[in-house]
């Protein structure tokens, strides 16, 4: 096990290759992951907002547009 | 192809596909981190530091063929003003930076202890360094602009423009003396490398390739409902 680890006398060659190759990768899936989700819960937010506004809009035709854009 | 761009289509048949990529990237890259690791030989010259390769090959072979695939989508965005060519190009672009910065760091720390120093400025290794630097002027291209569409269009010509850069990356170690050994897998007649040292390499490329296609996948999701966002937010602030 330890000449697993030792590579031939070359481990901190290898390992870090090894190491950088799944910190990038790794690193990479997360950050996708991570935005994927908040752009699903923004989306989902917005879209659960919508209905309402939309017969506010048509009932009250007072209402000026201007002051929906705020509460978004 | 038309059928598959519509980006509702899309993200159904994406859905499908996701899992299928990622449990073969799994299944792949532990396969391939076993057999590279330890089911291998190591080289008679170069002892272990050969494994090295099967992380750097894999690598510098997917930093090319995500720009080849970037810049055909490039093409496609440009004449056909397609939308989910436009959102691939920007999903891929982060990955195919990624996997170059793999190969040039690994490429550094393989030449370290075999050619004695971590950097030369020879063909190979500059025209790579382009190729680097090339995703991260596109990645900062595209969100320089307001109007993602003039990013997009402007990337896109960028991305194109930078095709000429692949084939000197492929024939730089023939045209030019190099440090860097020529072809040993993709080449005419054949590959010379050993199949006990092959077999590694093809698992890990595939591995690579699997995850290229899950993670871009997920990219192009998260675009496609960052566009909706956009447009939702348009259509209210237009009333």
């Amino acid at each position: 096990m330890t000449e697993f680890f030792a590579m031939g006398g070359y481990a901190a060659y290898v390992w870090s290759s090894y190491a950088l190759a799944a910190l990038v990768m790794v690193g990479l899936l997360a950050a996708t992951l991570k935005a994927l989700r908040s752009a699903e819960t923004t989306l989902k937010a917005l879209e659960g907002s919508r209905p309402p506004r939309r017969r506010r809009a048509r009932n009250g035709a007072a209402a000026s547009p201007a002051a929906e854009v705020g509460e978004g | 192809m038309h059928r598959f761009a519509n980006p509702a289509r899309f993200q159904r048949l994406s859905a499908a596909i996701l899992p299928w990529t990622a449990g073969a990237t799994v299944i792949l890259l532990i396969v391939g981190l076993y057999i590279s690791l330890i089911g291998s030989p190591r080289d008679y010259q170069q002892g272990d530091t050969v494994r090295i390769m099967y992380i750097h090959v894999p690598a510098a072979w997917m930093s090319l063929f995500v720009y080849v695939n970037m810049a055909i989508a490039a093409a496609c965005g440009l004449v056909w003003k397609h939308p989910l060519a436009d959102l691939f190009a920007k999903a891929a672009a982060p990955v195919g930076a990624g996997f170059t910065l793999i190969c040039l760091v690994t490429g550094s720390l393989w030449g370290a202890p075999m050619w004695g120093t971590w950097w030369v400025w020879d063909a190979r290794l500059t025209s790579v360094l382009i190729l680097f630097f090339l995703y991260l002027g596109y990645m900062a291209l595209v969100n320089a602009f307001d109007d993602p569409q003039r990013g997009t269009r402007a990337g896109n010509v960028l991305l194109l423009v930078g095709i000429v850069n692949v084939p000197i990356i492929k024939f730089s170690v023939d045209w030019w003396n190099t440090l860097h050994q020529p072809a040993s897998v993709i080449r005419m007649g054949g590959p010379t490398i050993d199949g006990s040292m092959l077999v590694p390499l093809l698992v890990m490329a595939l591995g690579f390739t699997a995850y290229f296609i899950t993670v871009v996948l997920l990219r192009l999701r998260a675009e496609i409902v960052q566009r909706k966002i956009q447009t939702m937010r348009l259509t209210e602030a237009q009333g």
